[in-house]
């Protein structure tokens, strides 16, 4: 067990100013990456700046254990005049999670950019990499609402061109880009709305400011109005049922390194500003939100749960098996989210941070042996375990936690969700889960059935091992998940106390 | 009568708003939901700038105490203003809604941009950009490839044989 507070990780210069340095890095680095003579020097670029954020994020988590929250004013102006950065423990968790997830993800981008992308535009696909992690670690910094559109803005076009990218290996990519460039931005659009009646009813964009004068505001039309706008469009993003739309698609087409680092992180950014809104800068005890908790959000996310694992059962694609798969999980967080209770966010965040951990390696995996895998249905990966072991038995480790098999993190968040559930009498919840995980034994049985039980292809069509700069990364993440799953008291440790930090208690 | 023309803008954003997710979800064609989008984005735009003004505000730059510019931009204020304010002076319009605006307005200039440039490219790889055509050759496409792969299986059982 780890003890936050004696964590001196970086010389104190550099951690005072680790919370603007976290975003810095990556934006300054990303204009570098466009710029470097070939892709070898972008990658490696890519590698660096998303360490140096890890790195960044440490020296904030260490901050945040012995001071609680940190708010850095950018340019000196003090909030909520200025623009702020405030990191509590919900922040330094996203921080930690974003840049590690990052880091593992360009660790890999060395060997998949080089299988699917073109010489000529590896430069830039570095370059938008960088760009949408700054976006996404500025939008779970910032301490400042309008703040966080510009951020989700800089992430979310990175998004669109590299999963118009997609399109050498798959021209579906395109359209796919495109509909979620129209969604993502109607949901932008949508926050944006949201905010502008936030700041007319309260007159502040501080989000600290904010939730300080919003309990006064109970009675207030143009509050609620905000609040609902606020949640419909990061549900966009967030692909929450029946928002969810866009994301099937733009997962199953773009590049595989897109897969790997969208599913780990950019859904999960969007729930982390929901959590935000809904129990931080609102009062969590407000008649709008515990309304919107009970008669809105947990319905959709049980919904989500079952209709999204039935569907991700009759897929012909592997990607869209997966895809499917991670609307139904962001139902399962969302569902203990809903429960609005301390218990029930730090299981959501919990799970949230295994989904990210299985998903990643399960994206990886399958990216791994693109190289030699020339279709995209699951009947293209016939036998793939009998003849590359190595990078199909994270794959399978991955499943289990997917579908909460001891011994994975899967079955420590699962177990925590179903505690937080039962705690709060949500029993129908608790029934929804089940269900739902057993629909998922038939997509995930499915998929090991074609992978390992299958006669392996020979001759032309047989499935190679991902090189080592692959599986470096792949099973980086495999024993992480097997590691919490076994020891999970640190990522517990974060995850009770940023659920505590964004109820407003103190620890 | 009077409270319609003083929400005059706010019917405006609201008729704007709805007739842009209309053209974004009603059309086929990639162009015309771009349209759509800028339109919704227009929309917020007038939000923003409808709710900082202020009826007599002035620019928001300081003006001293003795300056005689005051007193005259005073004068044109409705009286029973400063009554219910309980504040008599200057009254400054808002400042950082605009600020905002043209922030947001310049993000929608970059989204224009890259979804324009990914229509250009669908156009490229598809011929067309209207999107019940596009899914139609993905259609087309797909049953082509499961049907090769048929032939492949034949193939493969007549050498077999």
């Amino acid at each position: 067990m780890i003890d936050f507070t004696s964590l001196i990780v970086a010389p104190p210069e550099l951690t005072r100013h680790a919370a603007a340095l976290l975003v810095l890095g990556p934006l300054v680095a990303s204009c570098a990456a466009a710029l470097s003579p070939n892709g070898r020097w972008a990658w490696i670029i890519s590698f660096l700046a998303s360490a140096f954020s890890f790195w960044m994020a440490l020296a904030l988590t260490g901050e945040v254990a012995r001071e609680g929250v940190i708010v850095y004013a950018m340019g000196g102006f003090e909030p909520p005049y200025g623009i702020s950065f405030r990191i509590d423990w919900l922040g330094a968790m996203f921080a930690l999670l974003l840049s590690s997830m990052a880091m593992i993800a360009a660790a890999y981008s060395g060997y998949s950019l080089n299988a699917e992308i073109l010489e000529g535009k590896r430069t830039l696909f570095q370059a938008g990499f960088l760009l949408c992690l700054a976006g996404l670690l500025g939008m779970t910094s910032t301490g400042d609402a309008f703040n966080a559109f510009v951020f989700l803005e800089i992430s979310s076009i990175g998004t669109y061109a590299l999963i118009g990218v997609g399109a050498s290996r798959d021209r579906r990519a395109l359209p796919a880009a495109f509909n979620y460039l129209i969604l993502g931005t109607v949901g932008a659009t949508f926050y944006v709305i949201g905010v502008g009646f936030l700041y007319a009813a309260a007159g502040t964009l501080n989000m600290a400011d904010l939730a300080s004068r919003l309990p006064a505001l109970e009675e207030s039309r143009a509050a609620e109005a905000g609040f609902a706008f606020i949640m419909v469009g990061l549900g966009l993003k967030a692909a929450m049922f029946p928002l969810h739309g866009w994301l099937p698609s733009a997962y199953a087409h773009a590049p595989s390194l897109m897969n790997v680092f969208l599913s780990a992180t950019a859904t999960k950014a969007a729930v982390y500003l929901m959590v935000r809104f809904a129990f931080d800068v609102f009062p969590p005890d407000s008649i709008i939100v515990e309304r919107f908790m009970i008669w809105v959000m947990a319905p959709l996310a049980g919904v989500a749960a079952i209709v999204c694992s039935t569907q991700a059962i009759f897929q012909t694609e592997l990607r869209r098996i997966l895809a499917f798969s991670s609307v139904a999980q962001v139902g399962y967080m969302m569902l203990a989210i809903a429960v609005a209770s301390g218990a029930g966010i730090a299981a959501g965040l919990l799970h949230l941070t295994a989904h990210a951990l299985m998903k990643a390696a399960l994206f990886m995996a399958i990216g791994g042996v693109t190289l030699s895998v020339t279709g995209l249905r699951l009947s293209d990966f016939n036998g793939a375990g009998r003849t590359a072991p190595w990078t199909m038995t994270p794959f399978a480790i991955a499943s289990f936690s997917l579908l909460g098999v001891p011994l994975t993190m899967g079955f420590l968040t699962k177990w925590r969700l179903i505690e937080a559930m039962l705690g709060d009498a949500y029993y129908w919840a608790v029934a929804v889960i089940a269900i739902s995980s057993i629909l998922s034994l038939f997509y995930v049985g499915r998929m090991l059935e074609v992978l390992f039980f299958q006669p392996a292809q020979t001759g032309k069509n047989r499935i190679r091992e991902a090189p080592l700069g692959a599986l470096i990364p792949l099973w980086v993440l495999t024993v992480a998940t097997i590691w919490f799953g076994i020891d999970g008291r640190m990522v517990e440790y974060i995850a009770d106390s940023a659920a505590t930090a964004v109820l407003g208690g103190v620890e | 009568m009077s409270s319609f023309v003083g929400y005059a803008n706010y019917f405006a954003v609201i008729i704007l708003m709805m007739g842009g997710l209309y053209v974004i979800f009603s059309t086929s064609n990639l162009i015309k939901r771009m349209i759509g989008l800028s339109i919704l984005q227009t929309s917020v735009g007038l939000f923003y700038i409808t709710t900082s003004k202020v009826f007599g505000g002035t620019v928001p730059i300081l003006i001293d105490e003795d300056d005689p510019a005051r007193a005259e931009l005073a004068s044109r204020l409705d009286p029973a203003y400063f009554e219910s304010a309980a504040y008599d002076g200057v009254v400054y319009s808002n400042p950082l809604p605009h600020v905002l605006i043209l922030t947001a307005i310049v993000v929608g200039v970059a989204t224009l941009a890259v979804g324009l440039a990914i229509a250009v490219r669908v156009r490229e790889a598809y011929g067309t950009v209207e999107r019940e055509e596009i899914e139609r050759k993905d259609r087309i496409r797909h049953a082509h490839e499961s049907y090769e792969d048929e032939l492949d299986e034949t193939e493969a059982s007549e050498a077999d044989a």
